[in-house]
């Protein structure tokens, strides 16, 4: 009895790696044969991003039932180190996929402890309180960031933190042949473009790795009580701090590790671009795509990251059309009728399929 | 603490409770008084109210106490006290002769304490077995990355745990339910799979809150014999709360009565029910009206 169950579980684990595998071979052979167009193209690594974001808010989220409007920011801290650490080591390493990796690494490892640092203030606070001070912390990264100016020269690294904003990257008094990466409010600038979307794929699938095996340990049944009922995970022995903490910590750092990524996709990236809306848009992925539905949270980062793209063709009317798919989604995703028609229907579907396996 | 946990025969000798006797009498040699559980002048107060005063109670390592009171005597208080919800403002807890004091609530049922609730905290969203997997959180050993990973450890600590998850189901009857969510059991059901869950955390104690509440007599009488077989079988100390008269009566080696937050009485059942000023409590002064 049980024994099925666990089968169950693990067949809609691997349901969603084959999706993903599926995709990814489809849309790479798609690339190699011209079939997408340059716009198109440019899509793969962000949307890689996203999902990577969406996958890991829910962790948070869905899994871990703390609301968070400040995911932006462990994606800030993630693409500004990554980004620092692919081009001061660009003569050090020169292969590219290398660079990235460990740019993904360090920015993976920059959001933990960030996270760590705002966790440990913040997973005191519940519901509305948690949200509110999350989403400070989002604005105050993004402050933060603005006033950084960074270069590297063959003596190392030089930064300077801009709080007035009197100095200006010749403040850093560079040596010949030395580099500016981030230039306080213009961000990171001349950054040279080492995301791939081959990359992207194998974070994606890291990311599930880590959150699905996660979810179905004991960690995670941790995590998921903790959700369900505080009092009741504390009186089995759970200490509920510590696994809030472990849930927002490994979300931060799977966020960190997206940013690293999608900095390393653009010359240039300003800080504002990991504002409340980029938290807001990827909390309307996971919450379209279902509470602690990984495989829900990957579909509508696709779809609703595509969507606008898609309806560029429709010019003033397209943020129009998206709100409304918004709103039509929302109500039938929870809409009792349509759910209960469509257990009906899978019910049905498994009878049928029982049928005929007692029949074979 | 581990040493206790080891001296657990193992489950798989455990046979499923039947029902088969309706009252449970226990022999005196039977019952291992030497004390799990000594509360030493607990009390706390919540601002200017003292909920609980002066409680004193020594617990045997295998014992059935029963708590009961009027309401808002300060019953659940004294749980919750035990349990480290709320600290004590005074008095000390002694667990198997350890001082609890600075335990959290967590480290209270880590070291041997485990109940349930009055209103029943499962975690519905989850599968039964989920449920009773959870209890067994502090068994498993490997580490979040042996998870991630599923390194052999993984593996062997599921398994066992799994296993061992379906063996305290099977004992309260709950094993062929358990793929369905606890929050669509019955609500007899989801007591005893709070229970199982309690258990399932290997505790020398456990303190069960009003477990016959909205049970009728003959479910009742199965919780019961139950309770004592848990007792036979785990040989722990169970301290209870209930207002069911006759399971109290029936089961309990000894009895404390708690009113306005201060003991009354104590002693076995006999005692209790001829005692006058439990008597008082529960009913009134006699001859209250007449003068």
């Amino acid at each position: 009895m049980n024994m099925k169950r666990y089968l169950k579980d693990a067949r809609s684990d691997l349901l969603t790696y084959a999706g993903v595998i599926i995709a990814f071979i489809i849309i790479s052979t798609l690339k190699s044969h011209g079939a997408l167009n340059r716009s198109q193209s440019g899509l793969l690594v962000p949307i890689c991003c996203y999902i990577v974001m969406a996958v890991s808010l829910n962790l948070t989220v869905g899994i871990l039932g703390d609301l968070s409007l400040g995911h932006a920011g462990f994606m800030s801290v993630g693409a500004f180190s990554g980004v620092v650490t692919a081009m001061s080591l660009m003569n050090v390493i020169p292969s590219a996929p290398a660079r990235l990796a460990l740019a993904m690494l360090v920015g993976a490892v920059c959001a933990a402890i960030v996270g760590f640092l705002v966790g440990i203030p913040v997973l005191r606070l519940n519901g509305d309180y948690l949200a509110i001070v999350t989403l400070a912390f989002g604005e105050i990264i993004k402050e933060l960031i603005t006033c950084l100016i960074v270069g590297v020269d063959s003596e190392g690294l030089h930064v300077i933190f801009n709080v007035n904003g009197s100095k200006t990257a010749n403040d850093l008094t560079l040596l010949d042949g030395g580099r500016i990466i981030i230039k306080g409010a213009q961000g990171a600038t001349g950054t040279k473009t080492i995301a791939t979307f081959s990359a992207g794929f194998v974070l994606i699938m890291i990311t599930l790795v880590i959150v699905q095996n996660l979810i179905r340990s004991r960690h995670g049944r941790a995590i998921m009580a903790v959700r369900d009922n505080r009092i009741a995970a504390d009186s089995v022995g759970i200490p509920v701090t510590k696994y809030k903490m472990m849930a927002f910590v490994t979300s931060a750092s799977l966020a960190g590790a997206a940013g690293a990524l999608f900095g390393l996709n653009y010359s240039n990236l300003a800080a504002a671009k990991f504002d409340f809306n980029t938290s807001i848009l990827v909390l309307v992925f996971v919450v379209l795509g279902g509470l602690g539905n990984i495989w829900g949270s990957i579909i509508a980062t696709v779809i609703l990251y595509i969507l606008p793209e898609a309806l560029r063709g429709f010019a003033n009317y397209r943020m129009l059309i998206y709100a409304i798919v918004l709103i039509v989604v929302m109500l039938t995703t929870n809409n009792p009728v349509l759910k209960n028609y469509i257990a009906s229907l899978r019910s049905k579907f498994s009878k049928d399929s029982e049928k005929e396996a007692s029949a074979s | 603490m581990s040493d206790s946990k080891k001296r657990r025969p193992g489950l798989e000798s455990v046979s499923p409770v039947v029902p088969v006797q309706t009252t449970y009498y226990v022999p005196e040699r039977d019952v291992d008084k030497s004390p799990i559980l000594q509360c030493i002048n607990l009390g706390i107060s919540f601002g200017g109210l003292k909920a609980v005063e002066d409680f004193n109670l020594t617990l045997g390592r295998t014992e059935i106490a029963g708590l009961i009171g009027p309401n808002g005597a300060g019953k659940t208080t004294i749980f919750n006290l035990l349990t480290k919800v709320y600290q004590p403002t005074h008095g000390t807890i002694l667990l198997d002769g350890k001082d609890t004091a600075n335990m959290s609530t967590a480290q209270v049922n880590r070291a041997g304490i485990a109940r349930t609730f009055q209103n029943i905290r499962l975690f519905h969203n989850q599968t039964v077995a989920d449920n009773v997997l959870i209890g067994l959180h502090n068994e498993m050993d490997y580490g979040m990355l042996g998870g991630i990973l599923r390194l052999p450890g993984y593996w062997r600590a599921e398994k066992i745990a799994r296993q061992r998850a379906m063996e305290y189901l099977a004992l309260f009857h709950l094993d062929q339910h358990a793929d369905e969510l606890a929050g669509s059991l019955p609500y007899g059901a989801q007591r005893r799979l709070e229970i199982a869950r309690a258990l399932a955390t290997n505790p020398s104690l456990l303190l069960l809150d009003e477990p016959a509440a909205g049970m009728n007599p003959s479910e009742t009488a199965e919780l019961m014999e139950n309770i004592v077989k848990i007792r036979d079988t785990f040989h722990i100390a169970i301290l209870l709360i209930e207002h069911d008269m006759s399971l109290v009566m029936n089961i309990c080696e000894g009895i404390a009565v708690l009113n306005f937050g201060r003991l009354i009485a104590k002693g076995n059942a006999d005692a209790i029910r001829n005692d006058p000023t439990v008597v008082e409590a529960y009913l009134g002064r006699k001859g209250a009206k007449e003068s």
